[in-house]
């Protein structure tokens, strides 16, 4: 991670990207693939396109492959426009799909295919495709036909194979589609490790949106021929900028309402700030209003100091060994930010990292559903949501419970399963609390 | 008991089809022409007991494949029939390619049509094929009439009853043979392979060469062979279409047969033809079981 934080290029004005888009469209026939995309890629990037079939990702690789023209716009690589430049002109090289390996030739011939239409003499021919066959560790196969060696070889030998002519740019369409899980794995490291080593400019092409977030330096998130979001993985992972990109990567739980500001700088739903910063000892109920209070408030002071806050339904005070085990969680909530007001029956929304301009809008907030703590007692959080377990999906490592809430809004909570099935405290339809800090989600527009 | 059953049927139909007819003509071969119904001797006699059939044995002999060596119209003819089938082969193999190339590159939805197309011509009767082409052919003939309409030619062409025409006809014939396998090879062809070539530096042309022909290897390989075999004793074609000159094994053989004959020296030059054939039904063969363990992978 350390490494890839320094590596930024497209943050530093004084580099100039490798790959330009500027303003290209490609249509076949009335389908628009491509709408009108501009897009800069630097050197040395691993850039993912990722998006679901149909969205032009393969179309705007394919471009940069030479294999289909631009309807209208250019595309310039190291600064030359591309659009008349054949396939076989280009310094751009690409790693089929299907692999494409040339099935009457050894592996050695396949990846000494490129050398031998160039001008390089045989020794040298020769002295490359030794470095490439040890690069991918296939020196025992190089006399072998491609059908006489596995899925994972193949993979190898294509990517050999195209990186063998030294391309500025490689091309990676869904390179690792027909392999196995586990072997994906170990190659997506394995493709990580060679561009590092050789220092070439890779896009790659996939669906896989855990593939894209383990390669790639950025991820650009498409959809119907225009680019969504391009960011580093984390940040497309942790604050997608529409709930498209929210949805397309991962597991999301989208939740409408209309946000206000927040009127305090106190946290809501915890008494004492301060208590809460050192841990919290005593929880004696805070003075409530009684009706005439809450008249007032309603009638006379919502417009100056905003709505009143409904304090959610009190327990009596944790015992110590609730208290005990909930310090560790202690959160408190940041100052700031804005109140996500999304159903009557519930208490409102805390989102500390909210955009205060944005005060008034009708806006969708996006939670991960690991984010989100599932627990029997209420919680010492920010958030707490009170629902009753639905479902439950058992997938090993971590359990995902399906809660709805009062009024019926279904919500996703994932949990790692740190104890054994067999001592999972928390049952089919179980009333729960579902908590999360003030900053876990975010507010998105559309 | 099942499996032996089920591996039988075809052995069976091979010695009853193929061996059986095969031993009786190469016996023929070994007998003598005579005056007689059949026409050679000796006949096998089993009721003359175990001598008869010694004596039987006794009469066979090489005489006839002898006779093939002294006179000098048989190792002519097999040359000319070699000749022929090559050079029919070639021009098949030129016209061929080109058209499975473009059925196999054409729209999906149209290849059904273009195959049956090719297919097309086997609904009508071969001979009534053949008998087109004499009308075609000439002197008289709709190619010359056309020729001579069209200004091009002031004489007529002289093309039926010469070799042109059996090149023609040949051709003509054995187009579909060489198409269909040709075109199976390059439809299974992955078109990425061909952009994998361009993206690695291939000019089209080039990409054509090193990697479209050598992966329809083996369609070439079938198809020239599909043609290849059958033109070398072909006899229909070059009796109606060739001339007097047209020298062709299946001619020589079929003279001997019913012109002369002379059945056992037929026989003879039907052995021999079976032999120069061996090697090139070999080779096919070994080709199929190549492709079949290609594909097997």
């Amino acid at each position: 991670m350390a490494q890839e934080t320094l590596f930024e290029p497209w943050n530093d004005p004084n580099e100039s990207p490798l790959i330009q888009f500027k303003n290209v469209t490609k249509k076949f026939g009335d389908f628009t693939a491509i709408d009108d995309l501009t897009q800069d890629i630097y050197a040395k990037e691993f850039f993912a396109l990722l998006g679901p079939s149909g969205c032009g990702k393969t179309t705007m690789m394919r471009m940069l492959g030479g294999f289909e023209t631009p309807t209208s716009g250019t595309i310039q690589i190291a600064g030359q426009d591309m659009n008349n430049v054949p396939p076989n002109k280009r310094a751009v090289n690409m790693m089929f799909q299907s692999y494409a390996l040339f099935p009457h030739l050894s592996i050695y011939e396949n990846i000494a295919f490129g050398l031998r239409r160039t001008d390089m003499a045989k020794g040298a021919i020769d002295a490359r495709v030794n470095e490439m066959l040890k690069l991918t560790r296939l020196e025992k196969f190089a006399q072998r036909k491609p059908h006489q060696i596995s899925g994972g070889q193949r993979q190898r030998v294509a990517l050999a194979r195209s990186l063998a002519k030294a391309p500025k740019l490689l091309l990676l369409d869904e390179p690792l589609g027909a392999l196995d899980k586990k072997l994906r794995q170990d190659t997506q490291f394995e493709l990580m490790d060679i561009q590092e080593k050789t220092g070439t400019t890779f896009v790659i092409v996939t669906h896989d949106q855990e593939e894209a977030m383990t390669v790639a330096s950025r991820v650009a998130v498409m959809d119907e021929g225009r680019i969504i979001q391009v960011a580093t993985p984390d940040v497309i992972y942790e604050a997608p900028n529409t709930t498209y990109v929210a949805d397309f990567i991962g597991d999301v739980n989208l939740i409408k309402g209309t946000v206000e500001l927040r009127v305090s700088s106190a946290p809501v739903n915890d008494p004492e700030p301060g208590a809460v910063a050192e841990n919290i000892v005593d929880e004696t109920p805070s003075p409530q209003p009684n009706k005439l209070g809450e008249w007032i408030h309603d009638k006379l002071l919502s417009p100056i100091i905003g709505e009143r806050i409904e304090p959610i339904k009190r327990l009596p005070p944790p015992s110590t060994a609730e208290l005990a085990a909930s310090q560790e969680k202690m959160q408190t909530a940041q100052d700031g930010g804005l109140l996500l007001n999304w159903s009557d029956k519930n208490p409102t929304i805390i989102v500390s990292n909210g955009d205060e301009t944005k005060d008034g809008a009708t806006l969708t907030f996006a939670i991960r559903p690991e984010k989100l703590n599932i627990s029997k007692t209420k919680p010492d959080a920010p958030n707490a949501l009170q629902g009753k377990v639905i479902d439950i999906a058992y997938l090993g490592n971590v359990s995902t419970y399906y809660v709805e809430l009062i009024g019926g809004q279904m919500i996703k909570a994932q949990m790692a399963n740190a104890r054994r099935l067999a001592r999972r405290d928390i049952t089919w339809e179980d009333d729960v609390w579902v908590s999360f800090t003030d900053t876990a989600g975010v507010l998105l527009e559309r | 008991m099942r499996r032996f059953s089920l591996i039988a049927v075809p052995y069976i139909w091979l010695l009853a089809l193929f061996l059986i007819p095969f031993l009786i003509v190469l016996k023929i071969s070994l007998s003598d022409a005579a005056l007689a119904i059949p026409p050679y001797a000796p006949q096998l006699d089993f009721a003359g007991g175990w001598g008869a059939v010694k004596a039987f044995f006794a009469d066979l002999d090489f005489e006839n494949f002898e006779f093939l060596t002294t006179d000098d119209l048989y190792w002519k003819a097999y040359l000319s029939s070699l000749k022929i089938a090559l050079i029919s082969t070639g021009f098949t193999l030129l016209i061929g390619y080109p058209i499975a190339y473009s059925m196999a590159r054409a729209a999906p939805e149209w290849r059904p049509t273009l195959l049956m197309l090719v297919i097309l011509p086997f609904w009508t009767s071969f001979l009534i094929r053949v008998y087109a082409w004499m009308g075609i052919l000439s002197n008289e003939g709709l190619l010359n009439q056309f020729l001579l309409w069209s200004g091009l030619i002031s004489e007529p062409l002289t093309i039926l009853n010469t070799n042109t025409a059996v090149y023609i006809g040949i051709v003509y014939t054995y187009l579909p043979f060489m198409i269909l396998p040709i075109y199976s090879a390059l439809e299974k062809m992955d078109d990425s392979l061909l952009e994998a070539a361009e993206d690695l530096g291939c000019s089209r042309t080039s990409a054509f060469w090193l990697v479209t022909v050598p992966l329809s290897k083996t369609g070439i390989i079938a198809g020239c062979l599909l043609v290849f075999i059958p033109t070398l004793g072909e006899f229909v074609i070059p009796s109606l279409l060739g001339g007097s000159q047209t020298l062709m094994i299946g001619k020589v053989l079929w003279e001997e047969f019913f012109n002369n004959r002379d059945w056992p020296v037929a026989s003879a030059v039907a052995i021999i033809l079976l032999l120069i054939l061996i090697i090139p039904i070999i080779l096919f063969q070994r080709n199929e079981q190549k492709q079949r363990e290609a594909e097997g992978q």
